[in-house]
């Protein structure tokens, strides 16, 4: 019934792999832990390259598991670097994330070789345009690439998570002294959400490459931070987010010829840019307007 | 260092890769102090990704890939995203990490939309960065820019320092702290682009972070860690670079990455003072000593309750005081014996203090009723809650304090519950009395 050309395809594909992304990033961003997104993003690589040399299929589900194995074990490191020295957690990020980085470059040359599509390229940038090409298949009566299945499914899953652990997960981003008086395990949280991130970064990872995936973690959530106070609202409007730029980044590709992953990201920023400007809650010129309107009641009063 | 020496040392040695390797060690190292301790370490992470859009145009406008036109618009490049982080922080509600992953995402990826349309050759190449195929023209730009970077960096070292560790006290001793920080982030930037042709992109991180780290576990002072993250830095970019050498699949970025990764795990698990495991042993030795002075201390309860007429305590008897199995209590004994402080009678049924063991449980029980008797008359706590506070601070107080403290209440002699606070002369005679029944086998 549906018969969509290749560029439809890609901006669904792009709004699978971004909105996952989005909504976990606004919890990323509440609990100002956007560079432990980027540390996973990077890690997930060892976890995917010896995942691979177990079962030597690129789209085999173990991938996800290695990611997400490797994805906990840098929070792990990250952890233990910044808990049990004076090393401080920047400090901490930037040297898990790059021992694992490097581990899974190394890990790459030995166990996988070169007779693979497994590289720092695609490592970097990704490619959402196999989409077009991929081999269609039937599901509920459409007929969709296959590539498309498990972003879907990813996708799908993390909004359901998200849904059904809502307030586990918000009380103890905002509170998780509150949380664990409750009953909830801040703990378990924070591991779930990182082995969750694992596995969406990782279903991303082919699409967009281990750097624009931090884009789509956080421009969303970040734009929406900028024109709400409620995490409701907010976790709409990083979806909403997700959706445009998936759209708009296409159009942007075409026009300009260009890589598809970046055209979304660009579209992103331009989102942003945009709520920077002109948000309703912190942009840069509404808060101009009410000190202009504020240095006018005092004049009044005066 | 003038240019000329490295440039001979490059012939003499007939390779490239070791002169950029200590330039890059070099300067990251350097640079890797400020950066760790200021707690912006992935600053440069973040500008090591903006500068990507530099590249490309420096490639676009530069077609003869003159290595300082491309130098040039990457620090241009890297220099606004750092402004551009600045401005995000300072203008919303957005914190730091918001801001760096925003820059550093939305900078790449502008740097990928470019190159992607243009199609040039080499940009991944600057971007991955290899140093074992590097130019001479690079060479020479790192060479340059080690020497620079050093240069300011020890010129500009006080204001520096001072900025790094209180940025607020900078400000008041009247340093032009936004001059200083923009250097500072200038600095950064040429170090992060130097850096990145040895590599890659993402690496460049490592080479700032880890050697600076390892020598923040090592050391307390500034200079010494400079000195230490310089060596480290060096040692881990060269000798990365030899161990590349060894196996043609083995990327030299990686492997320098790695090997500085596994110096550092190496200090974190065995630094003297920071390591993991010594701050294992002294909480651990600490912990036994703590768990010694409390069972001394129950022996002493013991003795008093019975007016010190005996000498030894029934192990039956501490069990039941301490609240504990015969098991745990003959453990707690044999800990007591091992550190010589007591001595157990034939068959263990008994346990008797020995006079460093006899000395010590009279310090801490004086620690005790002095803070106590310090806690009600001093601080107006009531009699009833002085007890546990009394109970942390027992193991911690020194003599000088317990002087100061004998001195301030004017030598007491009984503590608030009416318990007598025994005293340095008490010990002495109680000891000798001990020696006595010791002498005589009781």
């Amino acid at each position: 019934m549906l018969s969509w050309n290749p560029w439809g395809w890609m901006m669904m594909m792009c709004f699978f792999v971004a909105l996952p992304c989005a909504l976990l990033g606004v919890y990323l961003i509440l609990r100002r832990m956007s560079l432990v997104g980027d540390a996973i993003s990077h890690s997930a690589l060892p976890g995917i390259v010896v995942a691979f040399a177990f079962v030597g299929d690129l789209s085999s589900p173990w991938l996800l598991v290695g990611a997400a194995v490797a994805g906990v074990l840098v929070t792990v490191l990250i952890e233990q670097i910044h808990r049990r020295t004076r090393i401080k957690q920047d400090s901490a990020i930037g040297i898990a994330f790059t021992s694992l980085f490097a581990l899974g470059l190394v890990l790459i040359r030995f166990l996988v070789g070169d007779k693979v599509h497994l590289d720092q390229d695609c490592v970097l940038e990704g490619d959402v345009s196999h989409v077009a090409y991929a081999k269609i298949v039937s599901m509920f009566g459409a007929d969709v690439p296959d590539a498309l299945i498990p972003a879907g499914i990813v996708a799908i899953a993390t909004v359901i998570l998200i849904t059904v652990f809502y307030r586990t997960l918000t009380l103890s981003s905002f509170d998780s002294g509150l949380a664990a008086s409750f009953g909830y395990k801040p703990g378990v949280v924070h591991y779930a959400l990182m082995a969750v991130l694992s596995v969406v970064v990782v279903a991303a990872f082919e699409a967009v490459g281990a750097i624009l995936v931090i884009a789509l973690l956080i421009l969303p959530g970040a734009t929406a931070y900028l024109c709400t106070h409620r995490l409701k609202l907010m976790l709409v409007l990083s979806a909403v987010h997700a959706l445009i730029s998936s759209i708009a980044g296409i159009y942007i590709s075409v026009y300009f010829n260009g890589k598809e992953s970046a055209g979304v990201v660009i579209a992103g920023t331009l989102l942003f840019l945009l709520a920077w400007l002109v948000g309703p809650v912190d942009g840069v010129m509404v808060k101009a307007v009410q000190r202009r309107k504020n240095t006018l009641d005092k004049s009044e009063l005066e | 260092m003038s240019l000329d020496l490295f440039h001979y040392l490059a012939l003499t040695l007939g390779q490239k890769a070791p002169i950029a390797a200590i330039c890059v060690g070099f300067c990251c190292g350097l640079l890797g102090c400020f950066v760790v301790v200021r707690r912006v370490a992935l600053v440069g992470d973040a500008i090591s990704h903006a500068v990507f859009p530099g590249v490309v145009a420096g490639f676009i406008w530069s077609p003869d890939r003159n290595p300082w036109m491309i130098f040039l618009c990457a620090l241009v490049a890297g220099l606004f995203g750092v402004v551009v982080v600045r401005a995000i922080v300072s203008s919303t509600r957005l914190k730091s990490d918001a801001a760096l992953g925003i820059v550093l995402a939305s900078f790449f990826a502008f740097g990928v939309f470019w190159n992607s349309t243009q199609q040039l050759a080499g940009v991944k190449g600057y971007l991955f960065g290899d140093l074992t195929t590097i130019a001479d023209g690079d060479l020479w730009m790192m060479t340059g820019a080690t020497a620079a970077v050093t240069t300011l960096i020890f010129i500009f070292l006080r204001p520096f320092r001072v900025l790094s560790f209180d940025e607020g006290f900078a400000i008041g001793l009247g340093y032009p702290v936004r001059f200083l920080n923009a250097l500072f982030f200038g600095l950064l930037a040429f170090a992060v682009v130097v850096a990145m042709q040895a590599v890659g992109v993402i690496l460049v991180s490592a080479m700032l972070i880890t050697p600076a780290a390892t020598a923040y576990l090592l050391t307390d002072r500034i200079q010494k860690m400079m000195g230490l993250s310089v060596l480290i830095g060096v040692f881990a970019a060269v000798g990365g670079w030899w161990i590349s050498g060894l196996d043609n699949r083995l990327q030299t970025g990686p492997v320098i990455t790695l090997l500085a990764s596994f110096i550092f795990a190496l200090i974190y698990l065995f630094a003297p003072r920071h390591g993991v495991l010594a701050k294992f042993l002294r909480h651990a030795g600490r912990k036994s000593r703590v768990h010694r002075e409390n069972t001394l201390k129950s022996i002493y309860r013991i003795l008093e309750g019975e007016g010190f007429k005996v000498a030894g305590v029934g192990v039956e008897q501490l069990a039941e005081v301490r609240k504990l199995s015969i098991e745990d209590v003959l453990k707690d004994g044999k800990d007591l014996v091992d550190n010589d402080e007591a001595t157990w009678e034939e068959g263990k049924t008994a346990i008797y203090l020995t006079s460093p063991g006899w000395r010590r449980a009279t310090e801490i029980v004086r620690n005790h009723r002095l803070w106590e008797l310090y806690l009600t008359d001093q601080a107006d706590y009531a009699a009833d809650h002085v007890h546990d506070d009394a109970e942390k601070i027992e193991h911690v107080l020194g003599a000088d304090t317990v002087r100061k403290l004998e001195r301030d209440l004017n030598f007491p002699e009984f503590d608030p519950h009416g318990k007598p606070i025994p005293s340095l002369e008490a010990t002495l005679t109680m000891e000798k009395t001990i020696g006595k029944q010791e002498g005589t086998g009781y």
